[in-house]
C-alpha cells in the first residue's frame, strides 16, 4: 500500500530538528574541584547533527542564558584528529562502532532520548575541565619513543626499501590509530596497551624501525608504566571500542616486543 | 633494580607471570582430574587409591607439589597485586557504563572468580591436602582419601560449595585460559581457532568432571 510508505515518510520528515533531549553532562570548573552532572533539556535538535554540532547548540543556549558553556575538546570533526573525547552513555565516542564522537550523529538516538555525557576516567587523564582531560601521558609515552631517529638527509627511494605486503597492511592499520585515549576510557583497568601497542606496531613492523626496536619497546612500557595506566586484561573492550577499530593482535606484538627486548637486549 | 626483576615488576611482566603460572596450574588441573576420574570406576577406590598413592609418596611428585604450591602463591599475589594496581588506574568511576556493550562479564570479573576459587581452595586443601600431608609427617602414614570422601560428600552444603567451585572454575578458564595466550604473545591466524577451541572445551570438560565427583557419591552413583 504506497500511499502507507507516503504517510511514514512525512511522519519523518516531520520529526527532522524536532528531537527533545535530556542531557545530564559532567560539569567540573577545574582540576581540582568537585565536579557534579547538571541538567539540561534541548529541543528541536535534528537527526542531521553530528554529537558536537548539538553541543554548540547546547553551548549557544547557555551563553543565552548567561551561563558557562561547557568545555570539550574538538578539532578536526571529521574523526581524524582523535581531540573529541566523551564518554556517552556508558561508552566512549557513543554507541557506535568505528566512529569518532565528532562523526556520531543525533540519529543514533530517539527523541525523548536522556543522554548522559562524561569525561574520560583514567589517573593518567586527569579532568582540567568539564569534558575536557589532559592527554600529556599519551604524549610522553610517545617521547619515550615512539619514532625513527633519522638526523640528516634525504628519504631515500621507497623502492630501494623492499616491504612484505603483509607488514605494509599491518603496518598501516596500526598507524591508523589517532590516539583518542578511547582505549584507555573503555578499559576496566584503564590500560593504554591498545594505543602503546599500535605505536610500537607501525616501527616494529617496518624496515625503518628495526634499528630502535628492542629499546623503543622497554622504553615506552616504562613511561606507559610510569603514568599510572594499569595492565592487560584482555577483556577486548579497547578494540570494541576504538574509532579506528586497532586489532588485539598489536597487544599480542607489543608482549613479543617487550618481553623480547627485555631477555635479549644488552641494555641491563 | 636489575633488569630481570625490573621485567617481572612491569605492567606486562606481571600479566607474562600471571600466564606463566596459569597454564602450569591448568596442566596440573589435566593431572588432578585424571587421577580423581579413576572413583568412576566404582571399584570400591582401588585404582583411585592406587595413583593416589603413588603421587602422595613418589619424591619427583613430591618435589613438583613445592613449585604447585609456589605456582599457586604467585598466581594469587601477582592477581590481587594486578586487581588492586588496575583499580588504582581508575580511581573515579563512571556514573553510566555500558561495559557489556564491549567485553564479556567473566573477563571482567577474573578478580572476583579468582578470590572465589581462593576461598573453595582453602576449604577443599582444609578437607584432603592439609589433613593428609600433616598425617603423613606426623606418622608417615597416609589417610584412606576415597573414604574420606564418601563421608565428606554426605553433607548436601559441601557438595553445593564444590559445585560452586566448579562453577567459577569454569569462567575463570573461559577467559583465562585463551587470555594466557595473549598474554605470552601467541596469537596467530593458524593457531588462534585451535586456541580457542580447546580452551572453551577444557573449561568445560573439567569443571563438569570434577562437579561429577561429590555428585556422584552423594547420590550414590560412586560408592
Ligand atoms: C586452579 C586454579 C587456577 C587456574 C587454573 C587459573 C588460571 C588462570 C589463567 C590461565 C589466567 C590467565 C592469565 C592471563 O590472562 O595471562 C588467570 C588469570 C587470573 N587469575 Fe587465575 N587461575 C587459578 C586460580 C586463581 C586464584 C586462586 C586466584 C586468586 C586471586 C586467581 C586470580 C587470577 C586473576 C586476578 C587473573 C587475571 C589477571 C589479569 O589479567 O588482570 N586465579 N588465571
Ligand atoms: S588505539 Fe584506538 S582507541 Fe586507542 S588511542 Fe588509538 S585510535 Fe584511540
Ligand atoms: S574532532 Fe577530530 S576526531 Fe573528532
Amino acid at each position: 500500500m504506497p500511499h502507507l510508505k507516503v504517510e511514514s515518510d512525512i511522519k519523518n520528515i516531520g520529526m527532522e530538528g524536532n528531537m527533545s533531549l535530556s542531557l545530564k553532562v559532567w560539569r567540573q570548573s577545574d582540576k581540582d574541584a568537585a565536579g557534579g552532572f547538571e541538567d539540561y533539556k534541548l529541543a528541536h535538535v535534528s537527526p542531521d547533527m553530528s554529537f558536537l554540532e548539538m553541543f554548540d547548540v547546547l553551548n549557544e543556549q547557555l551563553i543565552e542564558e548567561g551561563k558557562e558553556p561547557v568545555s570539550f575538546d574538538h578539532d578536526c570533526r571529521e574523526g581524524i584528529c582523535g581531540a573529541c573525547s566523551m564518554y556517552i552513555n556508558g561508552r566512549p565516542h557513543g554507541p557506535l562502532r568505528g566512529v569518532t564522537t565528532c562523526q556520531l550523529h543525533m540519529r543514533s538516538f530517539k527523541d525523548g532520548d536522556t543522554i548522559v555525557v562524561e569525561p574520560w576516567r583514567a589517573s593518567a587523564f586527569p579532568v582540567i575541565k568539564d569534558l575536557v582531560v589532559d592527554r600529556d601521558a599519551f604524549d610522553r609515552v610517545i617521547s619515550a619513543g615512539g619514532f625513527v631517529s633519522v638526523n640528516t638527509g634525504n628519504a631515500q627511494d621507497a623502492n630501494s626499501l623492499p616491504i612484505a605486503k603483509e607488514s605494509a597492511d599491518d603496518a598501516f592499520a596500526a598507524a591508523a590509530c589517532i590516539g583518542c585515549g578511547a582505549c584507555v576510557a573503555a578499559c576496566k583497568n584503564a590500560s593504554a596497551m591498545l594505543f602503546v601497542s599500535a605505536k610500537i606496531s607501525q616501527l616494529a613492523l617496518l624496515p625503518q624501525g628495526q634499528a630502535e626496536r628492542s629499546i623503543r619497546a622497554e622504553k615506552m612500557v616504562a613511561q606507559m608504566d610510569a603514568e599510572g595506566f594499569g595492565a592487560c586484561t584482555n577483556t577486548g573492550a579497547c578494540s570494541a571500542e576504538c574509532p579506528k577499530e586497532i586489532s588485539l593482535e598489536n597487544i599480542a606484538r607489543l608482549n613479543r616486543e617487550y618481553i623480547g627486548a627485555k631477555f635479549s637486549s644488552s641494555a641491563v | 633494580m636489575s633488569w630481570f626483576s625490573q621485567t617481572l615488576t612491569s605492567s606486562i611482566g606481571k600479566k607474562l607471570l600471571m600466564a606463566l603460572t596459569g597454564l602450569f596450574l591448568i596442566s596440573f588441573l589435566v593431572v588432578h582430574a585424571t587421577i580423581n576420574a579413576m572413583i568412576f570406576y566404582n571399584d570400591g577406590g582401588e585404582t583411585f587409591s592406587h595413583w593416589g598413592h603413588f603421587m602422595g609418596t613418589n619424591p619427583i611428585i613430591r618435589t613438583l607439589e613445592i613449585g604447585l604450591v609456589a605456582g599457586f602463591i604467585l598466581h594469587i599475589a601477582d592477581g590481587l597485586i594486578l586487581w588492586k594496581n588496575n583499580r588504582e588506574a581508575r580511581p573515579v568511576r563512571y556514573a553510566v557504563n555500558n561495559a557489556s556493550a564491549n567485553s564479556t562479564w567473566y573477563s571482567r570479573s577474573m578478580g572476583l572468580l579468582g578470590t572465589l576459587l581462593l576461598i573453595f581452595l582453602v576449604i577443599h586443601t582444609a578437607h584432603f591436602w592439609i589433613p593428609n600431608r600433616s598425617n603423613q609427617f606426623a606418622t608417615g602414614e597416609e589417610l584412606n582419601l576415597y573414604q574420606m570422601m564418601l563421608d565428606i560428600f554426605q553433607n548436601p552444603v559441601i557438595v553445593l560449595i564444590y559445585v560452586l567451585g566448579c562453577i567459577s572454575l569454569f569462567w575463570h578458564l573461559l577467559h583465562g585460559f585463551k587470555s594466557a595466550f595473549q598474554s605470552l604473545g601467541l596469537n596467530h591466524v593458524k593457531y588462534n581457532g585451535a586456541i580457542s577451541f580447546v580452551g572453551t572445551a577444557f573449561s568445560i570438560i573439567v569443571p563438569i568432571l570434577f562437579a561429577l565427583m561429590p555428585i556422584s557419591i552423594y547420590l550414590g552413583w560412586v560408592n
